[in-house]
């Protein structure tokens, strides 16, 4: 039960990584590989300031800064330096993986003796159940793995419906077309450029958060953390899109989510059934390589088929 | 309203696929004036709307959008003072976006772009009531994605963006070369009707002899990059579509001989 209820709540915290990667991937068709260095730098930020003593939520905050600075960089590159867009990402990428080691001083940053969001989360398991530990649907759990998950869900959804509200506004709406016909919302006045920097900042903000999260959660922040998270956040989406197939922003937001989780869970048995743990990455770049190819495949077969049959 | 001074534009220069697509054009258009743009292809005709749109920066010379110099300006902020509908109807919409948020967009063509709310109910009805001006029954479909719309319809609604607000200039690049022939007569009534309404500037690139002859009040005939022929005023009244041909063919023979050839013919036939 212990290890059903952490995939959930690793899956809700990565689905924040998972929403900005639908950002610059689905909405503008940008593959950001600035993601990989821009988790560990939310987690590396955060991290470092709650060793100083400084308030989780403001950690947290300036983790999402940090992040859609490293995103506004990337954009830059790629808008007004004309750098190919995984070319940019790349460049920001591996500037941030020396910014981090600065940031945390070390390459694993512990954060046991802080107060972290995990220490409010385990506060409301608490208030909740009355003591340290809980009963989920007959099983015993703690009281912090069931806070940490309620606190990670209550996260995503006031995000989650930050974001929905956001691609209704005129600014969200811009940047939606930008990625679906450059051509006509530049003829109706909107600097492509300038929604690409923006949309790239919101995005990694995103990841960062998620970092922050992340390091919270598991109690440290290591400078190897974001290596693969991109590829991560990739299969989410597109199980996302697989689950819900629709296009509307407020079917994708929640497919990413749920997508997420549930790559998450698919992970978490697969390990319990005996998967290296080294195979992991190995594992999910195929499964990503799979989604991408699968569908032009599928509408092959279907054409071959059809030709066929008449 | 618009001014063209000596544009040059040289594409890929310095290579052996050198295309001077405009050289010298000279060009003024008066306040209300509807000019139409011929000529055959790689005449430049489209080279100079896109020009005058900024999806580049000419190589020499200057425009003027109601009297303000836009040369360096980008394109995105001379989309403030300059509609624009598209050859290809897929170019002039966002095909994921419902018609209503496509319009909602070009309704705040060359306004800032806050955290406002893209369709408040006033807005969506004020949508509703000119789409429904159109006579295309897409008043009953504000919220389908625009690109389950045909070519026709996409079209329709993109002079609609293109002119939502006022421009000081229209641009019109072949915009009914890509459609059947009923959506495309289609079209051209709307043109007609949406520029005498709001009597906008409007300068339409065609290559059809018979848009060219009955719409606007001004035909400009390009050929390799420069203005051959400019009917306005009177000549403009009693130039027909057959007078146009005419003058294409007889290009058109004289691009077919090979400059000595020609003079060969001349010094034996003439």
């Amino acid at each position: 039960m212990t290890l059903l209820l952490s995939a959930w709540t690793i899956g809700l915290i990565l689905s924040l990584l998972a929403l900005g990667i639908y950002i610059s991937y689905r909405v503008f068709k940008f593959a950001d590989i600035t993601a990989d260095g821009s988790i560990t730098f939310g987690a590396a930020v955060a991290a470092s300031m709650l060793t100083h003593g400084r308030h989780p939520l403001a950690a947290s905050g300036a983790a999402f800064l940090a992040g859609a600075l490293a995103g506004m960089c990337t954009g830059i590159l790629h808008t007004r330096f004309k750098i190919n867009q995984l070319l940019s990402g790349i460049l920001v990428m591996t500037a941030l993986y020396s910014i981090n080691l600065h940031v945390m001083g070390q390459s694993n940053l512990p954060l046991l003796s802080s107060t972290t969001l995990a220490t409010y989360a385990q506060d409301l398991g608490r208030w909740i159940s009355g003591h340290d530990s809980a009963t989920l649907m007959g099983w015993p759990v703690s009281a912090r793995d069931l806070g940490s998950l309620l606190l990670a869900a209550a996260i995503v959804l006031v995000i989650a419906l930050i974001l929905w509200l956001f691609f209704r506004t005129n600014l969200g709406s811009a940047m939606r077309a930008s990625g679906d016909n450059e051509q006509m919302i530049r003829a109706l006045g909107v600097s492509v450029e300038n929604m690409i920097v923006i949309g790239l900042a919101i995005a990694n903000g995103l990841v960062a958060f998620a970092g922050a999260l992340l390091a919270q959660y598991q109690g440290f922040a290591d400078v190897q953390m974001g290596i693969g998270m991109i590829v991560w956040g990739l299969a989410s989406v597109i199980i996302g899109r697989a689950l819900i197939g629709s296009d509307s922003v407020g079917a994708a937001l929640t497919g990413t989510i749920l997508g997420s989780v549930l790559f998450r869970l698919i992970i978490a048995l697969a390990l319990r059934w005996g998967l290296n743990p080294n195979d992991l990455k190995l594992v999910t770049a195929i499964f990503v390589f799979g989604a991408l190819v699968l569908p032009t495949a599928m509408q092959k077969v279907k054409v071959r088929r059809h030709a066929a049959a008449s | 309203m618009l001014q063209l001074r000596e544009l040059q534009k040289t594409f890929f220069a310095g290579t052996p696929n050198e295309v001077r697509a405009l050289r010298g054009v000279s060009l003024q258009i008066g306040e209300g004036s509807f000019v139409t743009v011929i000529g055959t292809n790689g005449s430049g005709k489209s080279t100079l709307l896109n020009a005058v749109a900024g999806s580049f920066y000419v190589d020499g010379g200057a425009i003027f959008v109601a009297g303000r110099d836009v040369t360096r300006w980008p394109e995105h902020r001379r989309a403030a003072m300059i509609g624009r509908v598209f050859q290809n109807p897929f170019s002039g919409t966002a095909p994921t976006m419902t018609v209503a948020e496509n319009l909602a967009l070009a309704a705040r063509r060359g306004l800032g772009r806050g955290l406002r709310s893209l369709l408040p109910a006033r807005l969506q009805n004020e949508l509703r009531d000119r789409v429904a001006t159109l006579n295309m029954q897409l008043e009953t479909r504000m919220h389908n994605p625009i690109g389950t719309l045909s070519g026709g319809q996409r079209q329709a609604l993109t002079l609609l963006m293109a002119t939502w607000r006022r421009p000081e200039l229209l641009l019109l690049d072949e915009h009914t070369a890509a459609l059947d022939p009923k959506s495309a007569d289609q079209i051209v009534r709307l043109t007609e009707r949406i520029v005498s309404q709001h009597r906008l500037t409007t300068l339409m690139v065609t290559h059809s002899m018979q848009q060219a002859a009955t719409l606007g009040d001004r035909i400009v005939m390009m050929n390799q990059g420069s203005v051959l022929a400019d009917y306005a005023g009177t000549l403009r009244q009693h130039v027909r579509a057959e007078d146009l041909v005419r003058r294409f063919d007889e290009i058109r023979r004289d691009e077919q001989l090979d400059a000595t050839a020609a003079e060969m013919l001349r010094e034996n036939y003439v």
